[in-house]
């Protein structure tokens, strides 16, 4: 059970955002920029580093959902998420993907641990400045949300197949404000 | 020097707010709510958990541009910030800001550190819901701030005593329209 009285039966983040829709559609307008709106990574690129900063972090709900938004993103190509997902890091993935997912990994521990190698690692890859914003913003926005949605202890289903939903949607439909159910 | 090339002379989280000003903006929108708007907890007891996280983030803008607000706010001295930074179980603040703050330092930690204990005591003390989902976030949010200002390695001034000088102007400012290059 969730830590405060958060509507029943409504997952991770959504049960917390309608609970506080004030601070929630924000969240949401931030995450539909930084995951959907142009940037020179793809959104299944963004999908990927969001969950692998979530599995660092261990939050399952986070973890599952973005995989599986990454998974019908990448397409023809989802194995290598699973790759990523258990820290293999696949061939078929860019040496720029690499050295940002290793970025994104420090941003996890702290925004400190970032070194100068890292960056020029991205850097000799081809990686711009955007690119570079977007990542560390990327990682240090799924820390907030890893800890928003374990911190209050929000519903986390087990069933992965609730989880191919949610990556249906969001890779289709985006981030948009969940509404109050229908009474 | 930052990581990326971002408009010289600007402190802190404002150089990548003004790199990225789309992103600036519901950042500054989810501030402004969490932070300013009508609640239960004081401007400056939210400003105070900002501050606590930030200090256990080790991330010196944030620390010390909120140990500003929260001083202001508060309208104590940087001695009573520290304080509470320090040693915050023995700082002069009421058991409840108490509660919420450990519950703040367990979510800088992972949201899964956050216990059930932590919580019972909380309500007991008579945190509402609201006052403990607004704990939560805070922290969370300030683990994000805090990654973001650091991670691209921005520029802090070194003097506290600059944060303390601003902070009035700032508050004055809010969040929301504000411009990141003044």
């Amino acid at each position: 059970m969730a830590h405060i009285a958060v509507p029943e039966g409504v997952p991770g983040i959504r049960s917390l955002v309608l609970f506080r829709p004030d601070t929630g559609k924000h969240l949401y307008d931030l995450v539909q920029i930084l995951l959907r709106d142009p940037s020179p990574l793809t959104t299944a690129e963004r999908e990927l580093i969001s969950a692998h900063v979530s599995a660092r972090n261990n939050c399952a709900f986070c973890r599952d959902s973005h995989a599986a938004a990454a998974r019908e993103l990448y397409g023809e190509q989802r194995e290598l998420v699973d790759g990523v997902m258990n820290d293999v890091l696949d061939i078929s993935i860019s040496n720029k993907m690499k050295a940002l997912l290793t970025i994104a990994g420090k941003v996890q521990q702290s925004g400190k641990s970032v070194s100068e190698e890292n960056i020029n690692e991205a850097r000799k890859h081809g990686a711009t400045d955007r690119d570079i914003h977007d990542t560390v913003l990327i990682a240090a926005t799924f820390s907030m949300f890893n800890r928003y949605v374990d911190g209050l202890a929000s519903f986390t289903p087990t069933d992965p197949k609730t989880y191919e939903e949610m990556g249906k949607r969001m890779s289709t439909i985006g981030y948009i404000l969940p509404q109050p159910p229908k009474k | 020097m930052a990581h990326i090339e971002l408009p010289e002379g600007l402190p802190g989280i404002r150089g990548p707010m003004a790199f990225r000003p789309e992103t600036a903006k519901p950042l500054n929108e989810l501030a402004e709510v969490l932070m300013r708007s009508e609640n239960s907890l004081t401007r400056g007891e939210r400003e105070l958990i900002g501050t606590y996280v930030s200090y256990l983030n080790d991330c010196f803008f944030c620390q010390n541009a909120h140990g500003g607000l929260a001083q202001h706010y508060l309208q104590c001295d940087m001695k009573f910030i520290d304080g509470v930074k320090f040693n915050m179980i023995d700082a002069d603040i009421s058991a409840k800001l108490k509660a919420l703050l450990s519950i703040a330092a367990s979510v800088q930690e992972g949201g899964k550190q956050v216990t059930l204990t932590q919580i019972s005591t909380a309500k007991n003390l008579g945190a509402t819901d609201i006052e403990i989902h607004d704990t939560v976030l805070i922290a969370a949010a300030f683990c994000m701030f805090n990654r973001y200002v650091d991670g691209l390695g921005t520029w802090a001034p070194e003097d506290r005593q600059f944060y303390i000088n601003r902070a009035k102007s700032r508050a004055e400012e809010g969040y929301a329209n504000y411009d990141p290059r003044h």
